[in-house]
């Protein structure tokens, strides 16, 4: 396990409203891993990006980042840190290329036209660098906010909901674009709506949901964990009961339809399923179609959030 | 470690917006104080009496000029803070490493350096309608300065304090616009009868149009260093109320 660039403790975040968007949140995140945090609307994904980027005053804990205490070290974090925020915030008077200049500048830079050339290039936003901000499309502004932070070239990038209002071309890009950093090394901790997102692209995934975190886990290890695999077979003459050979796999006979759901996420489902065919074939037992489909992600998600599944899985890693 | 960078980055963003609103922000100041300088200063002037042995065209140049400078020091600093904030740009330089200092010396030095670029346009644009004579210039720019820098920085409160375009405008056009015209730009405190020489007293812009006035003819209502003064006291205050404003994080940090 590589060594914690971010390391998250009790962080409590309280509104005067008497709102508790943060409850003690506990998360470590390692150097060079792209982590995506998963949660509802409300669920407190902005806010915990907030209050480790400096927009939000947490109510209590700590956050260190490389190793130091932000509340104290700030200034040299700040440095090696990136945020790609959920809105459009962008002077839209400005133009391209001089908003880019100017966020390296804040993030205390010296001015590197080349650098900068390369960042709008490699963003496909070379072309468009006078055009002023108003004046392109969402997609592209949104390109816009990614070059701006990267113009400083940080170690711990933070996108929130980056490709949020996006057509399906331009995430997949973006997508590129962010394992292009994390080749690079960057460590990038993204919040989504787009689970299939998540599980393109993250090592790791986070669930928060009301201000607490509800599991952490490395993303194959949490499909394999929690991932179902679902069958069901359609019968030609469907049994009165299910064959005692078939006894111990988790079958349901639903009228001419046998559903199974089980397996683990990683293969053991796919095998079962194999074998039950060949056992109805032996059994005599025919049947017309086989539908088969592996639980998503999203729907391990749904199972956590609105349906409280897996109750006692949360660990914060 | 102070971000110079960073200031350098607000300071040339800042002017550079005001490059791309010349007009609204050189042209038309420009032009309403040539406006002053026609009616009251050569039309109306050219039949008022000399003012304190000063002749009264070149009387009312230092309290326009200080019109012109509370005003856009003002409008322009709280713009600047108060833009970011509505188009939710300032997240950058919340995340930044950035402190208050360079945040100030940003926004406040680009806003002042407006209001100076101004007052010298004014100033030679005076020349073209009356004859007038600084006394002590040295003292004039140090006033100057003084006075774009305490003003930017009430300007950077109000654009914090402020959460509509319209309280943007409320302290400039219902507070300091009237304070100028009645603290003595027009006229000279002196020719107030009682009690309402003693009453324009407590009206602090007297102090200020009387400072610079001071350093234009030598000549002032109210004591010259009661002017410097209480302008660096007011200066000093609304430091110490930013400070606080990034302290708390009121009304930038959630």
């Amino acid at each position: 396990m590589s060594e914690p660039i971010l390391e998250i403790a009790g962080l409590t975040k309280t509104y005067a409203g008497g709102l508790t968007a943060l409850d003690r949140v506990d998360l470590t995140i390692r150097r060079g891993e792209i982590f995506a945090l998963l949660g509802p609307n409300g669920a407190g994904k902005t806010t915990l990006i907030g209050a480790i980027c400096g927009l939000v005053r947490p109510s209590g804990g700590t956050i260190r980042a490389f190793g130091e205490d932000l509340s104290r070290s700030w200034r040299t974090a700040r440095q090696r840190i990136g945020l790609v925020p959920q809105e459009l915030g962008l002077d839209m008077f400005d133009t391209v290329e001089r908003q880019v200049a100017y966020s390296r500048g804040m993030f205390g830079c010296a001015p590197d036209k080349a650098r900068i050339e390369e960042i709008l290039k490699s963003l496909s936003l070379w072309d468009k660098r006078n055009e002023q901000l108003r004046k392109l499309s969402g997609g592209m502004k949104r390109r816009v906010l990614i070059a701006k932070a990267l113009s400083h070239d940080p170690e711990l990038l933070f996108l929130d909901e980056p490709t949020a209002g996006v057509d399906v071309e331009l995430r997949r890009d973006m997508w590129k674009q962010i394992g292009k950093l994390r080749e690079q090394g960057v460590t990038i901790i993204l919040t989504t709506h787009y689970i299939e997102e998540a599980e393109e692209m993250a090592d790791r995934v986070g669930i928060i949901d009301k201000g607490r975190i509800l599991l952490v886990d490395d993303k194959d290890a949490m499909m394999a964990r929690l991932g179902r695999t679902e069958a069901i077979f359609s019968l030609e003459a469907p049994p009165a009961a299910i064959p005692t050979s078939l006894a111990h796999y988790p079958l349901t006979l639903d009228g001419n339809e046998l559903h199974y759901r089980g397996g683990d996420g990683a293969g053991r489902g796919k095998q079962e399923v194999a074998a039950i065919a060949q056992q109805l074939t032996r059994e005599g037992i025919i049947f017309t179609a086989l539908e088969q489909k592996e639980s998503s992600l999203e729907e391990i998600f749904v199972g956590l959030v609105e349906r409280g599944e897996f109750a006692g899985e949360g660990a914060a890693a | 470690m102070i971000n110079f960078r960073a200031t350098l980055a607000i300071y040339f963003h800042e002017l550079d917006r005001f490059r791309r609103t010349i007009f609204g922000s050189l042209v038309a100041p420009v032009l309403t104080t040539s406006l002053y300088f026609i009616v009251f200063g050569s039309a109306i002037g050219g039949r008022m009496q000399a003012v304190g042995g000063v002749d009264y065209g070149a009387f009312i140049v230092p309290g326009l000029l200080m019109l012109t400078m509370l005003s856009e020091s003002t409008s322009n600093a709280s713009f600047g803070i108060y833009m970011p904030r509505f188009t939710g740009s300032i997240y950058e330089i919340l995340t930044a490493p950035v402190g208050t200092a360079e945040t100030l010396l940003g926004f406040v030095g680009a806003a002042a350096t407006k209001s100076l670029i101004l007052a010298a346009v004014i100033m030679l644009t005076a020349l073209l309608f009356v004859d007038y004579h600084v006394a002590h210039p040295l003292l004039a720019v140090g006033y100057i300065i003084l006075v774009a820098a305490s003003f930017s920085l009430l300007g950077f409160i109000l654009g914090i304090w402020a959460d509509g375009f319209e309280k943007l405008q409320i302290i400039p056009m219902l507070i300091l616009m009237p304070l100028t015209f009645l603290g003595g730009t027009f006229y000279s405190i002196d020719m107030l009868p009682e009690p309402w020489r003693s009453v324009a007293l407590f009206n602090p812009i007297v102090y200020l149009v009387n400072g610079l006035r001071w350093t234009f003819y030598g000549k002032a209502d109210v004591d010259i260093a009661t002017s410097f003064g209480l302008t660096a006291l007011f200066l000093a205050i609304c430091i110490a109320i930013i400070a606080w404003i990034f302290k708390t994080g009121w009304r930038l940090r959630s």
